[in-house]
């Protein structure tokens, strides 16, 4: 049973600290939807996802009413559509509107799987599949679209890192009356997982079952505020505060993501352990950092910070849940966390300071707004280096960057909602362009080889 | 099931009158009250019972939100499972 103090601190966390489940996202198998043709294909798809989501808006919105805990963003994901029209790979487009229309009939915010998996090397139907991207994601509003372009089973695929990041580049450049905004439903990835609930990365990886829930908890609040009832405790005591504060808040996850799933006649697939902060004051991952003693984050010993504040949060949140998985660390999105729009605009933390945060957390370059005249080839460096920092230590990185079309250093981007607003940061102008030229393969590491 | 039900704000008459008689009205049975008054801040919890409830727990709880502003006080009502699982190992 539970003690009085223990009511009155979960409200607090709801009411004060922004508490939250982040996202109820559920994970849809489209393989069964492969038609003839494009046109039938799109139909049974659109079909489909709004057969086996119909309910999970309203299901959330129960939730949310009995438990009082507010369930923030309802998503779907699903199958890498470039599975699904590999034999019409130029008519992929049709898929991604149906997929837009989908999410727009049921409601939900964002729907993500506009997708491929060309860690290895790229076949010729993800080729054309790729360069529909752009073009996708400035038609569409709810649609996201990621890319795996290394493992570290299969090294990186440079080829498809050069296309990222031109990729990149057309679809700010279609989207730039809204800042770019195309850029910023996209990612490319190294280990991409196949269970993630947030966006834009998620998809629904073709080992999962047919419909799956998955649900990604959030509460960097109430991190802070845990943190700051203990001002002068050593590391180790911070650590063990913030193991606790994220058992409590997996567990509010676990026991949502359970529910959601028997309502939704799902598969309860995984709870994702991370924290990941909102443009909304004391909301943020920056500030937590800075709660630990850092003046702004970005300063020397933001890393240091960082890896404790991911590792703490893992090891609350694992004993939580009966399936932890997905992303399960720190978001450290710039336009998306008020403590690191501040520090950017005050030019206290760097790119090169976030790519040395990436090492310890998860998951990448995340809502970074760069100058629009930056070549897509050292977008494409930026994608090769996150994706060597991902093979090399075994765990996922990302790039979702957006070369705002027409800024510069100094102006800013706004994307309102969730997304946020990030001042234009300076990238290294130096060329990489010869490194990402010769194309072909960096080779998977040594430690690969495990069996 | 059972709900918890919370009431907070500052300390004022006849507010345990005003939120039992809303219960009792919803079919809702209170099993247990427990109050303290902290200066001039009032923290009550009641546990209830919902099995012979007229209305489903989120329509309830929005109800009790209305009516703790209506008498200026913050009213939640929430599944016992919330608290069992974030505070019980």
């Amino acid at each position: 049973m539970f003690s009085n103090n223990d009511v009155l601190e979960t409200i607090a966390m709801v009411q004060e600290e922004h508490l939250d489940i982040r996202t109820i996202t559920m994970g849809l198998s489209l393989l069964g939807c492969i038609r003839d043709t494009a046109e039938e294909t799109a139909r049974k798809v659109y079909d489909l996802v709004c057969t086996k989501a119909e309910k999970i808006v309203k299901t959330a919105s129960d939730l949310s009413g009995e438990y009082g805990i507010p369930i923030v963003n309802k998503r779907v994901s699903v199958t890498p559509v470039s599975l699904l029209c590999a034999a019409f790979p130029e008519k992929a487009p049709l898929i991604g509107k149906a997929l837009d229309e989908a999410a727009a009939t049921l409601g939900i915010d964002f729907l993500g799987g506009y997708s491929a998996l060309v860690h290895k090397s790229t076949a010729e139907y993800e080729r054309i599949f790729i360069k529909t991207i752009p073009e996708v994601l400035a038609t569409t509003k709810r649609l996201c679209s990621s890319v795996n372009v290394g493992s570290t089973k299969s090294g990186i695929n440079m080829e498809a890192v050069k296309m990222l990041g031109e990729v990149f580049k057309e679809a700010a450049f279609l989207t730039k009356e809204q800042d770019g905004i195309g850029a910023a439903k996209l990612v490319a990835f190294c280990n991409a997982v196949e269970d993630n609930p947030f966006m834009a990365g998620a998809f629904h990886g073709v080992g999962e079952a047919d419909v799956v829930v998955n649900v990604g908890v959030s509460g960097p609040g109430v991190v802070k505020h845990a943190l700051e009832q203990v001002p002068n405790a050593d590391l180790t005591e911070a650590a063990e505060m913030i193991k606790r504060t994220a058992f409590k808040i997996t567990r509010a996850g676990q026991l949502v993501a359970k529910e959601a799933a028997k309502r939704l006649n799902a598969q309860f697939g995984i709870v994702d352990l991370s924290l990941a902060p909102t443009p909304a004051m004391g909301d943020s991952v920056a500030q937590i950092l800075e709660e630990l003693g850092i003046e702004t984050v970005g300063g020397h010993g933001t890393t240091a910070a960082l890896a404790m504040l991911n590792d703490a949060v893992k090891k609350g949140g694992v004993m939580a849940s009966s399936r932890v998985g997905g992303l399960s660390g720190a978001f450290i999105p710039v336009s998306e966390d008020i403590g690191m729009i501040k520090a950017a605009e005050a030019g206290k933390i760097t790119l090169d300071k976030l790519e040395a945060m990436t090492c310890v957390c998860s998951v990448g370059l995340d809502m970074i707004a760069i100058p629009g005249d930056t070549p897509a080839t050292t977008i494409a460096a930026m994608i090769a280096d996150e994706a060597a920092i991902g093979m090399i230590n075994n765990k996922t990185t990302a790039v979702r960057i957006i070369p705002a079309p027409g800024k510069k250093v100094g102006d800013e981007v706004s994307f309102g909602g969730l997304l946020g607003r990030a001042p234009i940061m300076p990238v290294h102008n130096c060329d990489s362009s010869r490194l990402i030229n010769r194309g072909g393969n960096i080779p998977a590491p040594i430690h690969s080889f495990k069996n | 099931m059972r709900a918890v039900v919370t009431v907070t704000g500052k300390d004022k008459k006849g507010i345990i009158a005003k939120v039992s008689s809303f219960l009792a009205e919803k079919g809702v049975n209170i099993e247990d009250i427990s109050q303290t008054v902290l200066g001039e801040y009032f923290a009550m919890i009641m546990i209830a019972d919902m099995s012979e409830a007229k209305q489903e727990l989120s329509a309830l709880a929005k109800e009790c939100a209305e009516l703790g502003k209506q008498i200026g006080m913050s009213i939640y009502m929430q599944h016992e499972d919330i608290f069992n699982a974030m505070h019980n190992v």
